[in-house]
């Protein structure tokens, strides 16, 4: 069906093609090309091996990663019980939800920024620590997260499984482990990534709030060292493409190669 | 094994009723089909006996015992449902014996009731297939041995067959009731189907809006509806409104023979009830031989050995209309349009008191 769909593509259809690849790709190869510069016309992997004798950048890698793993547990765990029960008993929320999910959106993060700021007081072993930073990290990342959910769940019929596992003598744990959850893992593994993706690149708050994720340092190696921050944006370009790669595999083995075992 | 009795159940929602103190008792073993109109409450009153909703008043009896209070998971009821509801996660196997799985009995044991229950829908080869890796019939196939591996008391069954294509559906069905007889499990079978209801069920029972109008063996159901709305549900044929007296029933202006009149006063409005395959067809020549009645063939309907042919008495405006079942090749010369005499055995209709007489007049 795609196959006919390019076929039948017209004169007009492959120049917009070819401009939206012009437009994404020429600014990516250009970054490549600067972050491989060496001054004058030398060209090589300097600025690459800059980055890895790099003593600060483990440290925010680090801080990334701790915090978007954070993220990710406290999305999961509170999102997949309530979406599974919104479904099962009160479909009726659903508007809510949504709208909820959507809020992200349409709140710029800058006034996220200043709202939490006038939170400032709270309990020492969270609003002194970087993990502070999850509050507003998991607003970003919630429409994301929820999207991902909703289609896994709306591909199940959630209510006549629950019913069908209730009849055999099943409560509902043994239910939401051994049938929901296993089939929803590629879901999952997508809300996952895309969570891990929105973390990882997230500057604002970071920034704002003075503490040195990932993002904040590679910016602050622009600064004074741009061609390895340029090394840095091709780096964290192919983590992220990496990681959509994993959401397109796992949404693949969820119809090809059904899991479980 | 256990009897199952329904007792004075209601149910609404919203305020709209939509079981009306409705009662029903099956005997051990027993297969009933709920039949009826889509909205009538099947589904509703399958969801109660299961538990999955709770009756505003009434109780659900399995055994004897009282199970109204229990929850699905503990009323030992296998259920299969008009979708497919198997575990998308499981291979057919492990849908099996999840129930024994869940139950904590060994793991040889929940393999190799398994196995034997794939064994009895014919599926062995398939044990290791996922569910998309299965056609709609083997899947409900394999919901039905699911459902029997708890070693239910009572098989509920909601429209199982409804998704699957004519032909699937005819030898599943049997296959159901080769099944249900060999387990000798009580079972309520849910469908809207009349044919498959009438086919493989020990006890018909006839709903509309909540209520039970007629519960009886098939061939009762059949040859001896209660009301005109059975008549009208269960297999074809015609309802007649009109007036009893004596021994015919007077519908707008014609006396039709039917010495079940006899019963109900004189004047009484009922309702006449005649099935095709008793209304035989003349041409028309000449005189009305006594107790004939002269028709318009209105349209042919070709079934395969037999059409079917709509009648309608003259002088109505279209509005009561008759069928005569024929053999196909008899049926060539009654050409739509031309008048013919119908003929039937004076003891064929059946006569019912018209329920809804009061109504219309008043
Ligand atoms: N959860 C519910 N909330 C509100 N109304 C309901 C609910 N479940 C059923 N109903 C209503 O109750 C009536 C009976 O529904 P039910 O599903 O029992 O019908 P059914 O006989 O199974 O029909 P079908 O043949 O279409 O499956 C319908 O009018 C339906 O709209
Ligand atoms: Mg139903």
């Amino acid at each position: 069906m795609s196959g006919a769909g390019a076929n039948r593509m017209g004169p007009g259809g492959w120049t917009t093609l070819i401009l939206a690849g012009v437009y994404f790709v020429v600014p990516l190869a250009m970054t490549a090309a600067f972050s491989l510069w060496e001054g004058g016309s030398t060209y090589g992997f300097e600025a690459y091996r800059l980055l890895l004798a790099s003593a600060d950048l483990p440290d925010a890698l680090l801080l990334s990663m701790e915090l978007a793993l954070a993220t990710v547990a406290a999305l999961l765990l509170l999102l997949v019980p309530a979406m599974i029960f919104m479904n099962l008993y009160a479909p009726g929320l659903r508007p809510l939800f949504e709208f909820i999910a959507t809020l992200p959106f349409v709140v710029p993060a800058i006034a996220l920024v200043a709202g939490l700021t006038a939170l400032f007081t709270g309990p020492e072993w969270l609003i002194g620590t970087p993990f502070y930073l999850v509050i507003p990290y998991f607003f970003l990342a919630l429409p994301f997260a929820y999207r991902s959910l909703d289609v896994g769940l709306r591909a199940i019929d959630l209510t006549t499984l629950t019913e069908a596992g209730q009849s055999l003598g099943a409560g509902m744990g043994q239910i939401i482990r051994m049938v929901i959850l296993p089939s929803l893992r590629a879901a999952l593994v997508g809300s996952t990534l895309l969570t891990l993706a929105v973390v990882m690149g997230e500057f604002t708050f970071a920034n704002v709030l003075l503490f040195r994720t990932f993002a904040v340092y590679m910016n602050q190696m622009g600064q004074h060292e741009a061609t390895a921050a340029a090394a840095l944006a091709v780096v964290s370009f192919l983590i992220t493409w990496a990681a959509m790669l994993g959401v397109l595999i796992a949404g693949r083995g969820q119809t090809s190669i059904p899991g479980g075992h | 094994m256990a009897t199952v009795e329904v007792n004075r159940v209601s149910k609404s929602f919203a305020g709209r009723q939509v079981l009306a103190d409705l009662s029903l008792t099956m005997g051990e073993g027993e297969l009933v089909c709920l039949l009826g109109p889509s909205g009538c409450g099947k589904t509703t009153l399958l969801r109660i006996i299961a538990g999955f909703i709770p009756p505003e008043s009434g109780r659900v009896l399995v055994a004897g015992k009282d199970v109204t209070a229990l929850s699905p998971s503990a009323r030992r009821m296998g259920m299969v449902f008009q979708a497919y509801s198997l575990f998308p996660n499981m291979t057919a196997l492990d849908n099996v014996r999840f129930g024994p799985r869940v139950a904590g009995r060994p793991k040889s044991e929940q393999i190799a009731r398994a196995g034997q229950l794939l064994d009895l829908v014919g599926l062995s080869e398939h044990a290791d297939k996922y569910p998309h890796q299965l056609s709609g019939g083997q899947q409900q196939r394999v919901a039905l041995a699911r459902a029997l591996a708890v070693q239910p008391q009572v098989l509920l069954l909601d429209e199982p067959l409804s998704a699957l294509d004519a032909k699937v559906r005819v030898q599943l069905r049997e296959e159901i009731r080769r099944i249900q007889r060999e387990t000798g499990v009580t079972t309520v079978l849910v469908t809207h189907d009349q044919e498959e209801a009438l086919s493989i069920s020990d006890r018909v029972a006839v709903m509309n809006e909540g209520r039970l109008l007629q519960v009886a063996s098939p061939s009762t159901i059949y040859r001896e509806p209660s009301c005109g709305f059975v008549a009208r549900f269960i297999g074809s044929g015609a309802v007649l409104r009109g007036v009893a007296e004596g021994h015919s029933v007077r519908v707008a202006n014609l006396a039709l023979p039917a010495s079940a009149a006899a019963a109900h006063v004189h004047g009484a409005a009922v309702e006449m009830f005649i099935r095709p395959e008793n209304v035989r067809l003349q041409p028309m020549n000449g005189q009305l031989p006594p107790g004939a009645v002269g028709v318009e063939v209105r349209e042919r309907t070709f079934l395969g050995s037999l059409t079917r042919i709509r009648l309608t008495l003259p002088g109505t405006d279209d509005q009561f209309s008759l069928w005569a079942d024929l053999a196909s090749e008899q049926a060539e010369a009654f050409i739509p349009g031309s008048r013919v005499v119908a003929q039937w055995d004076e003891a064929a209709p059946r006569v019912m008191p018209d329920a809804d007489a009061g109504l219309r007049n008043g």
